[in-house]
């Protein structure tokens, strides 16, 4: 188990609000993207590689590194900005998302930039390929204490491909897989608990023969001992559900399943125009929703 | 006349059949004693598609992942990203059929070293039906980018191709075939990726001429077809292209330059396979007329693969019959 202090933790959360401002910036300068799930997994993978992953930006092929391998492509900003802000390309080149020549793909391209693990968009894909690297990493060496890393949507889980992966994870016993649901509650096209209710979903994995817990994905000291715990765990797969608020940081964007596919200035406008949706939401991250007042930045 | 590297009895009536799917499992043992980083997948057809000997000697490398193609093909590139080289097998119908994507993205576009085989491709599957007749395969592989596309004509081949695969840096899909067919080859006859073979050389005192061209387990049928046109006076050449992708344009352009017209035969949709492959580079750099053999955009059926054959005009009398009509003015 890794120990962070409260100062840990504050300066994961300044972070990750970093990461958020990013992240808004960098989708309505492409103007087309996701903003939902990026917003709500910024806590998540500022933990992973500000805190808990065992990484070297300088030297992105390190083969001792753990892996995080991410199935949902879409939310690829808030892997390329934490990438970014650890180091592995120049935070600039962030604003270059989407566009021709880029090496920032829509979805992520493994042979593009340094620090991809793998090639991803089609959801359902990369649980399967976590569950391969865990499974050669097993042959080569029995007692590594390499982790495999797999982030997961909750809308990804509607893929059969996901439950054929989950299968051979548990027959194989991959306890160096660890798997974290983004569990927002929300697809494109609406609430999860419409397009396709996933609920029981802990019994499900469970089923499944994974160790499971159900955390809060916003608490980086609750999910950095949930990571822990799930590093200890012998003979099982284990799979964080992790609880996230969808466009989290932004709350006039927050929870709202129209968000999930569209970039600030083109998201719906009920609560902000359009021509305002930007400068909000970096307002909004800049004050922590208006609890702090700019004039103290 | 024969060339000179082909096995003796398949230039007669009474070849050797041997499955090429057996070439496939010896070549992945052989495959996996040369070089521990080989692993083999399969989606519970591992004694069918020969993956079971190759599983009995390295249980360790082996991965079972139940008939789930689709997590076979992400799990065999995640194996590839930390350097292995797996080997993934099952029936084409399933793989590449039901995991095309998979293939495209993950495999593919990932540019992942994994070798996918598509056993029991063809018609020539037989009483099993259409359900399981690949005979789209080779099309929907072969617009993949990174993708390498070999059908072998026989058992021999199909090892040799395994073999050349494992040391391949990159994807490549092998396609081989469920029922004994005639043994073409020899261990010591010429195979590399790429390069098409001339198993025929057609007789030069003849004046018409049709050149035969074929992959996969027909190219027996082409070679007899050639015998019995030569008999009838019409002189006739067969080029056997394994790897339809990257095709061999070379030897194409210079055997396609020295028949008066072409025949492709394929089991396989005439749309999108070697004739297509065939079609496309000679319309752009010397057209010609060619006759496509093969499946004509309808589905199989049950039968026993020679009712098959003949039923769908890839048998050697249906081949004789195309070539004199396609020469009579």
């Amino acid at each position: 188990m890794h120990y962070i202090t409260s100062a840990d933790v504050t300066r994961l959360e300044l972070k990750a609000n970093e990461i958020r401002q990013s992240i808004i910036e960098m989708l309505y300068e492409a103007k087309s993207g996701h903003t939902a799930g990026p917003l709500d997994m910024a806590d998540i993978f500022t933990l992973l590689y500000f805190e808990v992953l065992r990484h070297d930006a300088t030297n992105p092929n390190w083969e001792d590194r753990d892996r995080v391998i991410l199935s949902n492509g879409h939310i690829c900003p808030v892997l390329y900005a934490t990438l970014a802000y650890a180091g592995y390309f120049p935070v600039e080149e962030l604003m270059t998302l989407r566009k021709f020549g880029s090496r920032l793909q829509g979805h992520p391209h493994r042979e593009s930039l340094p620090g991809l693990e793998t090639t991803s968009g089609p959801l359902g894909s990369g649980l399967s390929q976590a569950v391969g690297m865990a499974l050669a990493e097993r042959i080569d060496n029995p007692y590594s204490t390499k982790y495999f890393y797999c982030l997961t949507g909750d809308g990804e889980l509607n893929e059969g491909q996901i439950w054929e992966s989950l299968m051979l994870a548990g027959k194989e016993k991959l306890n160096n897989l660890i798997m974290i649901v983004d569990r927002n509650g929300i697809q494109i096209d609406g609430d999860t608990q419409d397009v396709m209710p996933l609920e029981p979903l802990a019994e499900k994995f469970e089923s499944f023969n994974f160790d499971v817990q159900e955390v809060d994905g916003h608490n980086i000291r609750a999910m950095n001992d949930a990571i822990g715990k799930a590093q200890a765990v012998y003979s099982q797969p284990s799979v964080i559900i992790a609880h996230t608020i969808a466009s989290k940081g932004v709350d006039v964007f927050e929870r709202d399943f129209r968000w999930h596919g569209n970039p600030p200035g083109k998201g719906p406008e009920d609560r902000v125009p359009r021509s305002e949706q930007e400068k909000i939401a970096l307002q909004k991250l800049r004050t922590l929703a208006g609890t702090i007042s700019t004039d103290d930045l | 006349m024969f060339a000179s590297h082909l096995d003796k009895k398949a230039q007669t009536a009474t070849p050797d059949l041997i499955p090429s799917r057996n070439g496939y499992g010896e070549g992945l043992l052989e495959a996996g004693k040369r070089d521990k980083r080989v692993v083999a997948l399969s989606a519970d057809l591992t004694e069918s598609t020969r993956t079971l000997p190759f599983a009995e000697a390295f249980p360790e490398r082996f991965v079972q992942v139940g008939i789930a193609e689709q997590n076979m093909a992400g799990v065999a590139s995640g194996m590839a990203t930390m350097g292995k080289i797996p080997f993934m097998a099952s029936y084409a119908m399933f793989s590449p059929g039901r995991n095309w994507e998979q293939i495209r993205t993950t495999i593919a576009y990932n540019n992942s070293n994994v070798k996918i085989i598509g056993a029991h491709a063809g018609i020539s599957v037989g009483p099993d039906g259409a359900t399981h007749q690949a005979i789209e395969d080779l099309a929907i592989m072969r617009v993949i980018p990174n993708m390498v596309v070999i059908a072998p004509c026989d058992v021999h081949e199909a090892r040799k191709a395994v073999l050349l695969a494992a040391k391949y840096d990159g994807p490549v899909y092998i396609r081989v075939g469920r029922s004994e067919t005639p043994v073409i080859t020899t261990p010591e006859s010429p195979f590399a990726i790429g390069q098409a073979e001339v198993f025929y050389t057609k007789n030069p005192d003849l004046s018409q001429s049709v050149g035969i061209i074929t992959t996969g387990v027909l190219a027996y049928n082409a070679l007899m077809a050639a015998v019995e046109l030569e008999k009838n006076n019409i002189g006739a050449g067969v080029l056997h292209i394994a790897t339809i992708k990257p095709l061999d344009g070379e030897a194409l352009g210079a055997f396609a330059s020295n028949h008066d017209i072409l025949i492709t035969v394929e089991e396989h949709q005439v749309a999108g396979g070697l004739g297509s492959a065939v079609a496309e580079y000679l319309g752009e750099h010397m057209p010609k007329k060619i006759i496509r053999l093969g499946i004509h955009d309808m589905f199989g059926q049950s039968g026993e693969p020679n009712e098959l054959l003949a039923h769908y005009g890839l048998d050697v009398s249906s081949i004789v019959a195309a070539a004199r009509r396609a020469l009579t003015p």
